[in-house]
């Protein structure tokens, strides 16, 4: 039997639930962060930096570097390791400081 | 114990590697002074690390501290050519609003006094203020615009300006507690001694900001330095959402006032890094370094009064500081008559990072015997004690 996470941890989590990435549907499980959702997805990049546009996603993973930084429900900014996924999410990808629509 | 410097005999010891101490430094190099530096901390560990870069003319009364702060505003255009593009000087200029005409009014004599002083300023009408600044709140009366403002990254600033006068051959010893003067029998000042050495010198220096006046103490004389405390609000990064310095007129009298109470009054500046900075609060509760709720509270709401929408975005943390405060909002700059051979370089209270080039400048006019720029009178530091005032 192949040994998950989910299994080391005897984890028994409710039903799936689906978000959504740039449009894309993406299953989650009640108490998965986004990031943790996204990484099941397959998806490891969900942020552009200010300067250069390089790709970042999770690199910590508990809430100290704010390299996850994700724009979810219209909200960026939000860090994805420590943020829980809810039903119906809407996740997009931030680019830069995510506030680019501010700018004179 | 080692003395004096290996590379020849001192001309002076400045305590303090804040902007002050810093420019001093540079400027005495400069004119071929040989010159130590020693400070208990780090470089910019103390009120300088804690400031907001504000190179500031706009909110200064016609007077000999708006005589000082256009000298700096001339200095530190000058520094920009040299200063590499990490010390972040920007000259963006200020713009000062008024809520109401009876504001705007008052605002309007300011401005005349300091234009026949020097400054440069114009007024701008309540429609033409969004043109400056798109994100300002409406319904204002008005406002000036102050071109000569400017900003710099304090910390950035302090040690270039210190890497400067390295290059001209001055010797920085951080870490490094002043414990004592060395003096002649007859009083005069010879040097420092700390932990790890004695300097000799026939000049020291005091440029320990807002600790200038237990330095004073420890040479046996007398400076009235309080700590005004301030905080600062910094957002996250955002894109350029404000182009100026902006702040109501109220800052003004704010920080002319002498209470000890909480003033806040929000001055809003952009940063190349991306945080918009918020400041500044002003109150006298001595080294209390416990963050005030109340002082952040006010910060965010003012802020979000001028630009409402910074009310959208996330304030991600705050840092205070302790202004060096002199009773008269003036500096200490010059010879202290009353101990030979002490010079004083202190007490610019909340405009430390905007004056510091004049001060250096003046102080190093000072230990070489050439005629400052500037008369010194105004900041004589013995002005506090009975006989000095009455000079």
């Amino acid at each position: 039997m192949t040994t998950t996470p989910a299994r080391l941890v005897r984890a028994d989590p409710g039903p799936p639930y689906e978000i959504t990435f740039d449009g894309r549907p993406v299953p989650a499980l009640p108490g998965q962060s986004i990031a943790a959702a996204l990484w099941a997805a397959g998806i490891l990049a969900w942020r552009t930096t200010r300067d250069s546009g390089a790709p970042r996603g999770a690199f910590c993973g508990i809430g100290a570097c704010h390299d996850c930084l994700a724009t979810v429900n219209g909200r960026p900014n939000r860090r994805a390791c420590l943020v829980p996924a809810r039903p119906g999410d809407v996740i997009t990808t931030q680019k830069g400081t995510g506030h680019d629509d501010l700018a004179v | 114990m080692p003395t004096g410097n290996p590379r020849g005999p001192l001309d002076a010891v400045i305590v303090g590697a804040g902007v002050v101490g810093a420019a001093c430094a540079h400027y005495a190099s400069r004119a071929g002074l040989a010159v130590a530096v020693v400070d208990r901390g780090s470089v910019a560990g103390g009120t300088t690390g804690a400031g907001e870069g504000n190179l500031l003319v706009s909110d200064k009364e016609a007077g000999p501290e708006l005589d000082l702060a256009l000298l700096s505003t001339r200095l530190w255009r000058e520094l920009a050519d040299d200063l590499p593009p990490e010390a972040e000087y920007e000259p963006k200029g200020g713009l000062v609003v008024a809520p109401d005409e009876t504001a705007l009014g008052a605002l309007r004599d300011f401005a005349a006094a300091q234009r026949k002083a020097g400054v440069e300023t114009h007024e701008v009408p309540s429609h033409a203020l969004h043109d400056l600044e798109p994100h300002l709140a409406p319904g204002l009366a008005g406002g000036f615009h102050y071109p000569q403002d400017a900003q710099v990254q304090p910390a950035r600033a302090a040690a270039q300006l210190l890497a400067s006068a390295r290059r001209s051959g001055a010797v920085v010893h951080l870490g490094e507690e002043v414990t004592g003067f060395l003096a002649h029998p007859d009083g005069t000042l010879r040097g420092v001694r700390t932990p790890h050495r004695e300097l000799h010198a026939p000049a020291v220096v005091n440029a320990t900001g807002t600790w200038a006046g237990d330095l004073a103490r420890l040479a046996g004389t007398h400076l009235p330095v309080h700590p005004r405390r301030g905080f600062v609000l910094v957002t996250e990064p955002l894109p350029r959402v404000v182009r100026h310095k902006v702040y109501a007129a109220d800052y003004i009298s704010d920080v002319a006032s002498g209470s000890a109470d909480l003033q806040s009054s929000a001055v809003v500046e952009g940063t190349p890094a991306g945080p918009v900075l918020i400041g500044a609060t002003r109150e006298r509760v001595g080294f209390d370094r416990t963050l005030s709720a109340e002082a952040l509270r006010r910060l965010a709401h003012q802020a979000a009064a001028l630009f409402p929408v910074l009310a959208g975005v996330r304030a991600i943390r705050t840092y205070h500081g302790f202004r060096p405060y002199l009773p008269d909002h003036l500096p200490a700059i010059g010879p202290d008559p009353r101990v030979p051979g002490l010079f004083h370089a202190c007490g610019h209270e909340g405009a430390g990072i905007g004056l510091a080039p004049a001060t250096g400048l003046l102080t190093a006019a000072v230990l070489t015997g050439d005629q400052p720029a500037l008369d010194l009178r105004p900041f004589r530091p013995e002005r506090f004690d009975q006989a000095g005032a009455a000079q």
